[in-house]
């Protein structure tokens, strides 16, 4: 007796016959993979270009090869290591300042850049008309084009920055250096470099940035060339970047917001694999007999085994690529949806990379989801084709345990290839998990309760719907999980977008201030206080700053520490100018976490000062610890005597330093102050007034501010929706599979009720209590975890108490039972619209 | 004449609740090579296990059973399989046709699986034997039950199969349409000298065999020869 010699070819002739019969249970399985793919793939190919666009850009977006700054003028060391570069190719100064516009009763708060003649040397400036780029050097401003939109100007009209008017020479579109985000808060305006002076703007306390932009030679290796120059710039508080590191700088930024999408895109292909294991479990179950006859026929078990393993190896591969078709037309959307939040334009092409990607994604998922469900043909007995035989034995146990590792290795495999970051794989594959157990829990509980609970006493249709929720091959579990999960994504989704504009928002009472004005020199302060009141307006705070630099901590000068390569202390320590305030009580953003608050104190000598949590964590210091302050000149011995965690998310000046009341008040210093206007003219009529008495005075009017933040999270907010209503439209797929897979089963239950005397309309509420109740419990469950996981991370991450907003419960839970119910009764409706003859025989083809 | 079944003191016992359940006891005959052979008795006598077993569709708990000359016992699940492919053919009361396999498809299976080239060329003239060749292309579910019976004829036959076994193989037919049935599966009995085994109720089909033997409760009650 020889072996059986047929080979892979008629694997695949067997897979093709069979798959062509049962094509619309197949092509649903495709479907979830092909959306589950196109969300991945997606999403990684945009990052991956949008990091390869800022790259080959990098020199565009600096307008320079390399460019040394430093937030104060530069001293005679920095101005050497400079000359001994060649001197730099071009200067800028920036700050931001209230702008004028005379004739136009309008003041905004900008983004103030006096630039040399020459700048950029790499992209371009768009303006319009083109020909005012090359009208700067004329002595002419160039005006953000949206401002320019939104105070009526035209090329002409006048800007008024400080003590200098000059006229406007076009409107600005794009301009290296400058970012749309921040750029929308305090829009730039260049200038010739020449006017900055003049301006009188550049005052103790304003913000302002020296920049000396360069250009290099090819041959020139810039990276070898920032390890030199950094340590001893970053000792005269100046620093270096190159294009290549603003690129980097830029990637990471949109990086981390890509791995989250990339999760969502994955989660959204989990699902669809779920859906693959179950809709593949109905469908062997529905091949027993044909595995049956097949092994009567000669056919091994191997052999009977393959050709549904190479059906789904098929499925897999032609989701894959239609998933990466899909993808690449999907990105295409991505730029729409972020906008002005993109640095560059990213031009969407089709790469083998992401072919390659989608296709052994397809594959590999839906092969490893499969395994488990197609362990059943190995079982199948010959001899079903002659009786029923009893359900064959369990599967091996250590296949099972083998096929379980191998799915949760491969997504922990796949999380850490997306985030790069074991923990935070490791985390996300735990919380999936916990997420995956939970929805699996409650609906096995469900079923049991149901059994347990089973109301005997109640009419024959409620009770025959019930019953179908635990009836061998339900599609309670199935279900329960894939609407669960898309649930609690879109609802998690909603939660913490929530969160985050609930914590930015301006606290709606009297106290609390909309607007900040800032730079106010000290001799200034009472008269800006009085004209805000002469306004009938209020002065909430009046905020004095002192700016000042660590010199030493723990006794160890910062020199010291720089050189000190086993230092762990934040080179921010060491490097920034920060803005100290003084003053005797604690604000309501803040609370002591460690040590104690002195408000007051008359001696100058170890001054009890008070950290930020941050600063105290960077710094490596804590209660009880010498901190050297150097006050523009004078060096000031303080102790760590309180450590605060701060609020940094509300709108509102926030301290890492503050000094008690009796110790600065003689120190160089400047204002803030908040006050509260009633309306946007009042507001408007106030920065007028302001500006015009006081240029040097900026203001951010904070409701202007939080729009901004609400626009970039609805922006933002747009993209992760559209993904998390991916994983909605895969449960759609995999809802449909399911009741697909199952039709043949309520078929021929509900042509045999029928043939019994049930009718139709008796079916159809049967089938349409079953899938209200599955769709609400999924719902349901997916919106609670949401709540859950949403506390979870208000306590965490936020630290903030959590107050589940209405809309996940009135809005998405109602939209999602209803989805599923439409569904599940839209394709039962042909369960009842023919005779149970004809359902019967039709169901037998 | 030498023997193509040989079935000695076989029985079996199936689990059925808390009880065991002895559906076959002590059974024991012969089929020779081309011989005609029917297994009669009442419902639940033991008739389909004994078919069951003697095809290796299952295995057996006392007894030994010889099928080609092979010891069942002797080979595994695939090696019974390879030979079931190589030397019987099948025809069930329920036709057992391949619901997604066209009738030429199902046909060529048996061929297929044993690498046989031009297996539709085979499958095509089997087909027109048993009348169909126009219908090659139709599913089971298009097909009428006699049809599909036919179909099934012609893929039992298809690996010129040394011993048939038949599970009540017009049990599901109109009278005229399993007399025509019956006389195609005689007639290929004889053109290809292939032994048959069937299991029926009907005792005119029984009597036209050259062999039966008459099951009562898992025992032999009657050979007839």
């Amino acid at each position: 007796m020889g072996k059986n010699n047929t080979g892979f070819s008629w694997l695949l002739k067997m897979a093709w016959r069979d798959g062509k019969a049962s094509y619309g249970k197949l092509l649903l399985f495709v479907f979830s993979i092909t959306l589950g793919v196109a969300a991945v793939v997606s999403v990684h190919s945009f990052s991956r270009l949008l990091k390869e666009n800022i790259a080959s850009q990098s020199k565009a977006l600096l307008g320079a090869d390399y460019v040394i700054e430093s937030n104060k003028p530069v001293n005679d060391k920095v101005m050497g290591i400079m000359d001994s570069l060649g001197g730099a190719d071009a200067r800028e100064i920036n700050f931001s300042s209230m702008a004028a516009f005379p004739g136009h009763n309008g003041t905004k708060l900008v983004e103030v850049r006096g630039v040399d003649d020459g700048f950029p040397f790499y992209g371009a400036l768009e303006t319009k008309p083109v020909s005012a780029a090359h009208n700067l050097s004329t002595g002419r401003a160039l005006v953000d084009a949206t401002t320019m939109l939104q105070f009526n100007l035209k090329v002409g009209d006048s800007i008024k920055l400080g003590a200098v008017t000059l006229p406007i020479g076009g409107a600005l579109e794009n301009v290296p250096g400058s970012t749309s985000v921040f750029g929308a808060i305090a829009p730039p305006v260049l200038i010739p470099f020449r006017y900055i002076e003049a301006t009188g703007l550049v005052q103790t306390g304003s913000r302002i940035d020296y920049k000396y932009y360069f250009k290099a030679d090819e041959s020139q290796d810039l990276t070898l060339l920032n390890e030199t120059l950094e340590p001893v710039l970053d000792a005269e508080d100046a620093d270096l970047d190159t294009h290549l590191s603003e690129a980097r700088r830029l990637g990471r930024r949109y990086e981390n917001f890509g791995k989250f999408l990339n999760l969502v895109g994955f989660i959204a292909l989990l699902l669809g694999c779920v859906g693959i294991a179950s809709g593949m479990g109905i469908y062997v179950q529905m091949k027993v007999k044909s595995i049956a006859v097949l092994k009567c026929l000669g056919a091994t078990k191997r052999q009977s085994y393959l050709i549904f393993f190479v059906q789904i190896a098929c499925m897999g591969i032609i989701g894959g690529l239609l998933g990466t078709t899909l993808a690449y037309f999907l990105q295409q959307l991505f730029p729409l949806l972020l906008g002005d939040l993109l640095p560059v334009e990213v031009g969407i092409t089709l790469s083998f990379q992401s072919m390659v990607l989608g296709i052994s994604l397809g594959l590999a998922m839906s092969i490893l989801f499969a395994l488990y469900p197609l362990m059943k043909t190995l079982y199948v007995s010959p001899l079903q084709t002659l009786r029923v035989v009893q359900e064959p034995q369990s599967r091996s146990k250590w296949a099972t345990t083998a096929v379980g590792l191998g799915i949760v290795l491969f997504v922990f495999c796949f999380s850490f290839w997306l985030l790069g970051d074991f923990m935070r794989a490791l985390f996300f594959v735990l919380g999936l998990l916990v997420v995956f157990l939970v929805l699996t829990g409650i609906a096995r509980l469900f079923m049991g309760m149901l059994k347990k609970f089973f109301p005997h006493s109640w009419s024959f249709i409620p009770r025959q719907s019930l019953r179908n929720l635990f009836r061998p091959q339900n599609q309670t579990l199935v279900l329960v999980l894939s609407i669960g999960i898309g649930t609690f994504l879109i609802s998690t989704l909603y939660f913490t977008k929530d969160m985050l504009l609930e914590k930015a928002a301006i606290e709606d009472s009297a106290n609390s201030a909309n607007m900040i004005l800032m730079d106010i020199q000290s001799q200034q302060v009472e008269v800006v206080s009085q004209t805000i009141e002469a306004s009938g307006i209020p002065v909430i705070d009046k905020i004095p700053i002192v700016t000042m630099r660590v010199a030493a901590l723990n006794g160890k000068p910062v020199e010291a520490i720089r050189k000190d390569t086993t230092s762990q202390v934040g080179r921010w320590i060491l490097n920034h100018e920060f803005r100290v305030t003084y003053r005797d009580s604690l604000i309501r953003s803040e609370r002591i976490i460690a040590g104690d608050w002195v408000g007051k104190v008359d001696s100058d000598t170890d001054v009890p000062i008070s950290v930020s949590n941050s600063f105290a964590d960077m710094a490596k210091v804590t209660v009880g610890d010498p901190v050297v302050f150097n006050v523009q000149g004078r060096l000031m011995n303080t102790v760590v005597q309180s450590v605060r965690e701060v609020d940094w998310n509300r709108l509102q000046p926030n301290f890492s330093v503050v000094f008690p009341a009796g110790v600065l008040e003689k120190a160089p210093q400047f204002g803030v102050m908040t006050t509260r206007t009633k309306d946007d003219l009042g507001s408007a009529q106030l920065q007028q007034q302001l500006v015009a008495q006081f240029p040097n005075v900026s203001i951010l009017d904070l409701k202007r501010i939080l729009n901004l933040l609400e626009d970039i999270l609805g922006k933002i907010g747009w993209v992760i929706n559209f993904m998390a209503f991916f994983s909605i439209f895969v449960g759609v797929a995999v809802l449909m599979g399911a009741i697909y897979s199952s039709k043949h089963q309520r078929v021929k239950q509900s042509a045999l009720l029928r043939t019994l005397g049930a009718q139709g309309h008796q079916i159809l509420q049967m089938i349409a209590i079953e899938y209200a109740i599955l769709g609400f419990l999924g719902a349901f469950m997916g919106v609670v975890l949401a709540v859950l996981g949403s506390s979870l991370l208000a306590y965490i991450l936020f630290d903030t108490t959590f107050a589940p907003s209405w809309i996940p419960f009135a809005i998405i839970l109602p939209a999602i039972t209803l989805l599923v119910f439409a569904l599940g009764v839209g394709n039962s409706i042909g369960v009842i619209r023919n005779s149970p003859l004809t359902v019967l025989k039709k169901e037998k083809e | 004449m030498s023997k193509i079944l040989k079935v000695q003191n076989l029985s079996k016992t199936y689990r059925s609740g808390e009880h065991d359940l002895n559906v076959l006891n002590n059974v024991s005959f012969e089929v020779d090579r081309g011989e005609t052979f029917a297994i009669v008795g009442p419902s639940g006598s033991g008739k389909t296990t004994l078919l069951g077993l003697c095809a290796g569709l299952d295995t057996t708990d006392a007894g030994e059973i010889w099928l080609c000359d092979h010891n069942l016992f002797d080979l595994d699940e695939d090696g019974r399989a390879r030979l079931r492919n190589e030397n019987v053919g099948f025809v069930f009361q329920d036709f057992q046709l391949l619901p997604t396999l066209t009738a030429l498809e199902n046909v060529i299976v048996p061929l297929e699986l044993r690498g046989v080239k031009n297996a539709s060329e085979q499958g095509k003239e089997l087909l027109a034997k048993v009348g169909l060749k126009e219908r090659s292309g139709h599913y089971p579910s298009q097909l009428s039950g006699g049809e599909q019976q036919r179909v099934a004829l012609a893929r039992a036959f298809a690996n010129k199969p040394s011993i048939l076994f038949a599970d009540e193989p017009t049990g599901n037919l109109d009278d005229e349409t399993g007399t025509k049935i019956e006389d195609l599966l005689f007639e290929l009995n004889k053109e290809q000298g292939t032994a048959l085994v069937i299991v029926t109720h009907d005792l005119d089909l029984a009597k036209k065999t050259d062999k039966s033997i008459r099951l009562r409760s898992g025992k032999i009650e009657e050979t007839v020869a």
